[in-house]
């Protein structure tokens, strides 16, 4: 797809055009006469390119690992180059959570609750070792979940007592992979069966 | 009927909700249970238990090496202070003497602490208070602390830099002249910060006389750090019982008496100078030495009870340990600054308005699982 962009962008130049598409959409560009281009691609990945670069995140933080979120979204790592910037403070507006830190067994249901609020689709990122495994409260701990995968279906898991700012960003970003191969006529809503243990 | 027979007939009716537990200004997990009036808060009750995650109790299992790092995940933003609360704690049940170049370089990481620590604080009282630009600006500072700390400690956030007996390992090479940018560099940021937000006219009506809180409350209610010299309580354990190398510097401990949320906002600005003084003062002569003192590989206090407490960025924390001699203790207790400072809170917030208890609980400086543990 797009084989012919360098071709097409030489021809805008040439004209005095501007680029209105980004470099990176998933067609091919058929520049047309009149003014007019031509766009040919599938509704599938032009779908998934929007979905994958407009993901609305969930403020949501229990612990150490919000601050290191938190830390993404500022001016060093800057998060919003990805198109994370719009972080929602209602669960009915955001595409993402971001479990950034541990679940104990009280806080369970309210995650559950803001997972079912959400519109889909919906993502989730496990970010830390609370929220993968426990972590440090994996042994001897009487109120931690083991891993925010028992109370919601987890897409990407991104491992570290914080992780770096750079491996929530990569983790990000393979979320952005992820929903890219997504095929809507055949799209599974990952919270079917997830109770019954599927 | 006349208008103000109707007035009166018009009834209004108490109930109530919930602000968090998912809630962007509570700072994590906490849930108020608000019963208001209208906008007018009657009471809240804190419900706490969120993200309690037994801390105390898996330090019963643990090993004394193996507490240090649990304390980290307390106070996840004054963790190198957390842990060294419990390192001199241990120290204190062995009977051992650390050398001053642990104890100097303990106090400047823990100043560089506080001040990431209330870096952070900025920014999220500007945040909360819709001025998102704070925001970036602190954390942009916060970035070259974490930096130094990661250069030595080999984190950024959970540093486990202390050891019973020292210091992990000696600091890098780099530390002194990377502190030093870093102070140079600061210098010139506060004046910044407080053209910021300090001078904000609408930053100053959302917080002068909102909140108060007077002396006598904050000493019934044990409430310490910032909070508590706001309101004119002296209650700087740095300066108190001096621990580390607190002894061997000069510091002003800022006090105001006006105890509403602009003077709690001053006595943090005011601190962020104080920090920095401290570091000055040490950061050329680190004496040589030991960086970790003889210990044995399996640490066993004497039977007995042992205190050690310390000023974290957010209040007094103490650290309780209950030994019978074996190689784990039989009881720790922590007693945690925000968990205190969180009582006062349904105390001076009646009859508010809800705003203003957002621009309350941001000057508190709260952070739950300092809280919940």
């Amino acid at each position: 797809m797009g084989v012919d962009k360098k071709r097409y962008l030489s021809q805008l130049e040439e004209e005095g055009l501007k680029q209105v598409v980004p470099a990176d959409f998933p067609g091919k560009i058929i520049p047309g006469g009149n003014g007019g281009n031509i766009v040919v691609t599938t509704l599938d990945s032009v779908i998934n390119w929007g979905r994958a670069n407009s993901l609305w995140s969930l403020y949501f933080g229990t612990s150490c690992c919000a601050i290191e979120m938190m830390q993404t979204g500022a001016a060093k790592h800057d998060y919003s180059r990805f198109g994370f910037e719009v972080a929602r403070a209602s669960a009915r507006q955001a595409d993402l959570i971001i479990i950034a830190g541990t679940i104990v067994n009280k806080m369970g249901p309210v995650l559950r609750r803001l997972y079912d609020q959400m519109a889909e689709p919906k993502y989730v990122i496990a970010m830390g070792a609370c929220a993968i495994s426990g972590g440090p409260f994996y042994y001897n701990s009487y109120s931690v979940i083991k891993g925010a995968d028992h109370v919601i279906p987890v897409d990407v898991y991104v491992p570290g007592c914080p992780p770096r700012p750079e491996a929530l960003l990569e983790g990000m970003i393979m979320l952005q992979q992820k929903i890219k191969t997504e095929n809507m006529a055949k799209k599974v809503n990952p919270i079917d069966g997830f109770d019954e243990g599927k | 009927m006349t208008d103000q027979q109707a007035q009166n007939k018009i009834k209004t009716e108490e109930y109530f909700i919930n602000m968090g537990p998912q809630h962007p200004a509570a700072h994590g997990v906490l849930r108020l249970i608000l019963t208001i009036d209208g906008e007018i808060i009657k009471n809240v009750e804190p419900d706490l238990g969120y993200i309690h995650r037994s801390i105390e109790k898996m330090c019963e299992r643990d090993s004394y090496q193996q507490i240090v790092h649990l304390t980290d995940r307390m106070d996840y933003l004054s963790s190198h202070i957390n842990n060294e609360a419990v390192c001199l704690t241990v120290e204190k049940g062995l009977e051992i003497e650390v050398s001053d170049r642990v104890k100097v370089i303990r106090t400047i990481i823990d100043e560089l602490t506080r001040i990431a620590s209330h870096c952070l604080w900025w920014g999220v009282m500007g945040m909360d208070l819709g001025a998102l630009t704070s925001y970036f600006y602190a954390f942009r500072d916060r970035e070259m602390i974490n930096d130094i700390f990661e250069e030595t400690c080999g984190a950024r956030l959970t540093m486990n830099y202390n050891v019973p007996g020292g210091l992990m390992f000696d600091i890098h090479p780099n530390f002194v002249k990377r502190t030093k940018d870093f102070i140079t560099h600061f210098k010139t940021k506060i004046p910044e910060y407080d053209r910021l937000l300090t001078g904000n006219v609408i930053f100053q009506k959302r917080t002068k006389g909102v909140g108060i809180l007077t002396k006598e409350d904050a000493i019934s209610f044990g409430v310490s750090g910032p909070t508590a010299r706001a309101s004119g309580f002296s209650s700087d354990v740095r300066k108190h019982h001096p621990y580390s190398a607190y002894d061997r510097v000069n510091f002003k401990e800022i006090l105001f008496t006006e105890g509403d949320t602009f003077a709690r906002y001053q006595v943090r600005m005011m601190e962020l100078w104080e920090s920095i003084s401290i570091i000055e003062q040490l950061i050329d002569n680190i004496p040589e030495g030991e960086t970790k003192a003889a210990t044995k590989a399996v640490i066993k206090l004497p039977k007995g009870e042992f205190y050690q407490r310390v000023e974290t960025a957010r209040g007094e924390l103490g650290v309780y340990i209950n030994s019978t001699g074996n190689k784990n203790p039989y009881r720790v207790k922590f007693r945690s600054p925000g968990f205190s400072n969180l009582s006062v809170l349904n105390h001076i917030s009646k009859d508010v308005l809800i705003g203003d208890l957002v621009a309350t609980m941001a000057s508190f400086d709260f952070v739950i699982p300092d809280i919940d543990r």
